[in-house]
């Protein structure tokens, strides 16, 4: 080794409750080097971070293995104070600016350039002046080496988040002792030529001799400035490769990985050509998976995924068509038009949702199991009433003997149907979602992330169960999932969402090239 | 083993709770140690909490709904004593032509009370709806401004039986006595019979019975079970097509009309109808009784409400006179520690609403 490592990370291993989330990572970054690090949602790129600059989250869980070594020197990194006294710099993914403060005071805030007075020699360094001067000066100095115009005086309210971004990257650089820096998905947010501009004063930063940490799934990005890139896939580093030596097909290949178990209709089945639902320029504003302009068509009896990146606008689909957020656009449901912005309207041309969202928006968690089952059904379909006069009252026998129906089919382990669901686990939870939709017997069925957070023989258990309703009813099924094997062993088709549009749609045993690149929002090889 | 029980009773149960019981199970002994008068107490206490019950039954459509405990119920409250001077003014106006019977009065003042309840209730739902979070603080001052502006309209109002109006001046008067028309205890005396000294209140428990069946029918029907989801979880009834804050102006309007009915019950048991300061902290006495039943500021049952009618409303029928047998210069303490429970009460069931 021609020079000395700045950063090593060695075995590096984390585990959150029993559950590996990290294996063994090594990492050696030398000064002025820019090292990439790419992998899917829930790869581990964020947990890795996370122990790099000692947050609270990995302490509180029982810290790390392995240990960091930073200029030879064994560091024990147990605070983000720690982190940035050794001189790790963080560029957050969410900006942490104070809105109400200029372009200056955040960048000085807690590190103020201080001018003594008459006061502060009698009570000491804590009442001194700001010396304002000298902080626009230095803060000049930084945003001028980023090669940004702004003026340092103006607030942050109100900046585009471009320049929210480099007014945090101008905070790190700053920093007089600042060694290395991490930017986290800092493309995620700008346009492309804000995007531009950044990797420019990325490469610029680290020809100073500082040392960029670079974390992405933008593979052209990161084949345009990276020298080294790491990829991890569940938790495990599979492969750190020079960037001389690889290409965007390679990266994408060992970012998605062969993780493939097949479930279902073995064959590639025939589909009918009857549309279920089509989508025209869908348009759902939900924040943090804006959906811009979907086209597309589900066939009857289909069992459609839609997968891609967190944060892609992948959920977003499902929860405009259903009427949560609100939606533009044109959605037909078997050729007639939906009125948008209408849940109940959804429900009653017959879909039917299970949300991502499980305790938020999926559950009446204060109510008893049988009341969450019937309640779509009951409120929109007028089932289990029965009418007295001008009143409707509930059927309390037929709610009792429908819920234990549920219960024994779909396994729900519970002390009986009059139990709350709160005090239901996750999986068992995920059933009861999963039962409230199918007692609307819709034609289609939207399911969101339906095996986050349920553990192993839960999640198969829903995934037979979904394969079973759309076999054996036909029942046309769209589900949601970040998780693309889960995808891939379930579905005839898979939509991959990519900046809140379809990048593609693929067949599950398209090769993983071709779903890694979607991923990372770029066209499919031609001619694979 | 025993302390695991213990334990998990004590968290189902609540600490709050058990203490208020512990004080009223000593208030009792101590009745008997002083030898006062049980039948007595019995007969009061029986009295009362009919007298309370649909006051703090207004509270569980307000809770259900997920506006939280109706501080504002003294909206329906001044609704009530709209109706019944109201109806007082047409007995006194036909005076000569017809008598209106107690039980006609009684009916028609609940008749009267309702359109006013009803708008007053649809407008004050409209109003908690724009200030979702924090309802409680809203419907509070809202309460206190309303009993005062009424304060002012007391004076103004065109009601001119001289049971009511003040001697000399203009306004009606601070305690209007129903002696005069016979409705005074009309429902406590309805089939009311007697168990050794003890009187049974039969007309208005039966009254209050109905109440609460009538509101447990609702809770049921379609629009109570898409109330109680709002209630529970807004965003989960978006999603299932409920019309939230449909829901939530119900839930209001429901509890301000049982809030009308309930002041009617309350007056033609005390006999005299109380203006001015009257409803001001009225709504207090109802949140603290459900609350010390075991309801929370997010969920509430007809349970609980029976449950803490009886609790609170006993602890206030005992606690005087045990205190003032303790001794004459305690004579306050059997008022000082209602305020004392009731206030507590309220604020543990606060420090709770975040938890769980």
């Amino acid at each position: 080794m021609a020079e000395a490592s700045l950063l090593q990370m060695q075995g590096i291993g984390k585990s959150y409750y029993g559950t590996p989330v990290l294996q063994d990572i090594n990492l050696n970054i030398k000064p002025g080097e820019i090292h990439a690090i790419v992998g899917e949602n829930g790869a581990g790129k964020s947990t890795l971070m996370n122990i790099l600059f000692g947050m609270e989250v990995i302490h509180s869980t029982g810290g790390f293995d392995g240990e960091i070594i930073i200029n030879g020197k064994k560091e024990k990194i147990d605070s983000p104070q720690r982190a940035m006294e050794i001189g790790i710099g963080m560029v957050h993914q969410e900006f942490m600016l104070l809105p109400n403060y200029s372009i200056t005071e955040n960048i000085k805030l807690n590190r103020e350039v201080l001018k003594p007075n008459f006061l502060s020699r009698v009570f000491g360094q804590k009442i001194e002046h700001l010396n304002m001067g000298q902080m626009n000066t230095d803060s000049r100095k930084a945003l001028d080496k980023l090669g940004i115009g702004i003026e340092e005086y103006v607030t942050v309210a109100g900046l585009p988040v471009g320049y929210m971004q480099f007014t945090e990257i101008a905070r790190e650089i700053d920093k007089t002792n600042v060694k290395m820096i991490v930017f986290d998905e800092p493309t995620a947010v700008l346009a492309e030529s804000e995007a531009e501009k950044l990797l420019e004063s990325m490469k610029a930063i680290a020809e100073e001799g500082i040392a960029i940490l670079f974390i992405t799934h933008r593979l052209d990005e990161v084949i345009s400035i990276s020298d080294n890139i790491t990829v991890l896939r569940d938790g495990k580093r599979v492969g750190t490769k020079k960037r001389e030596e690889t290409d965007v097909y390679e990266l994408a290949e060992l970012m998605v990985g062969r993780k493939i178990e097949k479930m279902v209709h073995g064959e590639q089945r025939e589909l009918k050509n009857e549309i279920a639902l089509k989508t025209e320029n869908l348009v759902v504003h939900m924040p943090g998976e804006k959906v811009n302009g979907v086209n597309l068509e589900v066939r009857k009896g289909e069992f459609l995924g839609i997968g891609g990146l967190a944060g892609q606008g992948k959920v977003g689909i499902a929860n405009g068509v259903m009427g949560l957020y609100p939606s533009r656009g044109q959605v037909w449901i078997n050729g007639s038009p939906l009125s948008l912005n209408d849940p109940g309207e959804s429900m009653r041309q017959g879909m039917a949702y299970v949300s991502e969202d499980r305790r938020g928006v999926g559950l009446l968690l204060d109510s008893s199991i049988e009341l969450n089952i019937v309640i779509n059904a009951l409120h929109n379909q007028k089932k289990f009433l029965k009418k007295y006069g001008f009143f409707k009252f509930q059927d309390t026998k037929g709610i009792r003997d429908h819920a234990l129906k549920m219960i024994k089919e779909l396994d729900i382990r519970c002390t009986g149907p009059g139990q709350l669901v709160k005090r239901l686990s996750g999986g068992n939870q995920q059933k009861v979602c999963i039962a409230r939709a199918l007692t609307m017997e819709p034609e289609i069925l939207f399911v969101s992330e339906p095996t986050r957070g349920i553990d192993v023989g839960a999640k198969r258990l829903v995934l037979e169960t979904l394969v079973k309703l759309n076999e054996e009813l036909g029942m046309t099924i769209v589900m949601t999932s970040s998780e693309l094997g889960e995808l891939r062993s379930v579905c005839d088709r898979i939509a991959i969402v990519s900046e809140g549009n379809i990048s593609g749609v693929l067949p599950p045993d398209g090769s993983d090239v071709d779903f890694g690149l979607l991923m990372a929002g770029q066209q499919e090889r031609r001619g694979a | 083993m025993l302390q695991n029980l213990a334990a998990k009773f004590m968290t189902n149960f609540g600490l709050a709770r058990l203490i208020i019981l512990g004080f009223f199970i000593f208030l009792c002994i101590m009745a008997v140690v002083f030898q006062l008068d049980i039948a007595e107490l019995l007969t009061s206490s029986l009295a009362r909490i009919g007298m309370w019950g649909v006051l703090v039954l207004a509270m569980l459509p307000a809770i259900s709904s997920g506006i939280g405990p109706n501080f504002g119920v003294s909206l329906g409250i001044l609704c009530g004593l709209v109706g019944a001077l109201t109806a007082l003014e047409t007995a006194f106006r036909l005076g000569g032509v017809v008598e209106l019977s107690g039980g006609v009065l009684f009916l028609l003042a609940i008749i009267i009370s309702l359109p006013f309840a009803i708008l007053t209730g649809i407008a004050y739902g409209w109003l908690l709806n724009r200030v979702k979070g924090s309802e409680m603080m809203i419907a509070t001052y809202v309460g206190f401004s309303m009993v005062s502006i009424m304060k002012i309209a007391w004076l103004f109002l065109p009601y001119t039986s001289p049971e009511m109006a003040w001697p000399i001046g203009r306004g009606v008067r601070v305690q209007i006595s129903l002696a005069g028309r016979g409705i005074t205890r009309i429902l406590n005396n309805f089939l009311s019979f007697n168990i050794g000294d003890v009187v049974v209140p039969t007309g208005l428990l039966l009254f209050f019975a109905l109440m609460c069946f009538l509101v447990w029918l609702f809770m049921r029907s379609k629009t109570g079970i898409a109330m109680r989801a709002a209630g529970d979880n807004p965003r989960f009834s978006e999603a299932a097509g409920i019309n939230v804050n449909r829901s939530r102006i119900i839930g209001t309007t429901f509890s301000t009309i049982l809030g009308a009915i309930g002041i009617l019950v309350y007056a033609q048991s005390y006999g005299f109808i109380q203006l001015y300061e009257g409803p001001m902290f009225m709504p207090f006495v109802a949140v603290a009784a459900v609350l010390i039943g075991g309801a929370s500021v997010k969920k509430a049952s007809i349970t609980h409400v029976v449950v803490g009618t009886a609790l609170f409303l006993g602890i206030q029928v005992v606690a005087i006179p045990v205190a003032n047998a303790f001794t004459t210069d305690w004579a306050s303490m059997g008022e000082i520690s209602r305020k004392i429970i009731q206030n507590g009460v309220i604020l543990y069931a606060l420090t709770q609403a975040g938890g769980d």
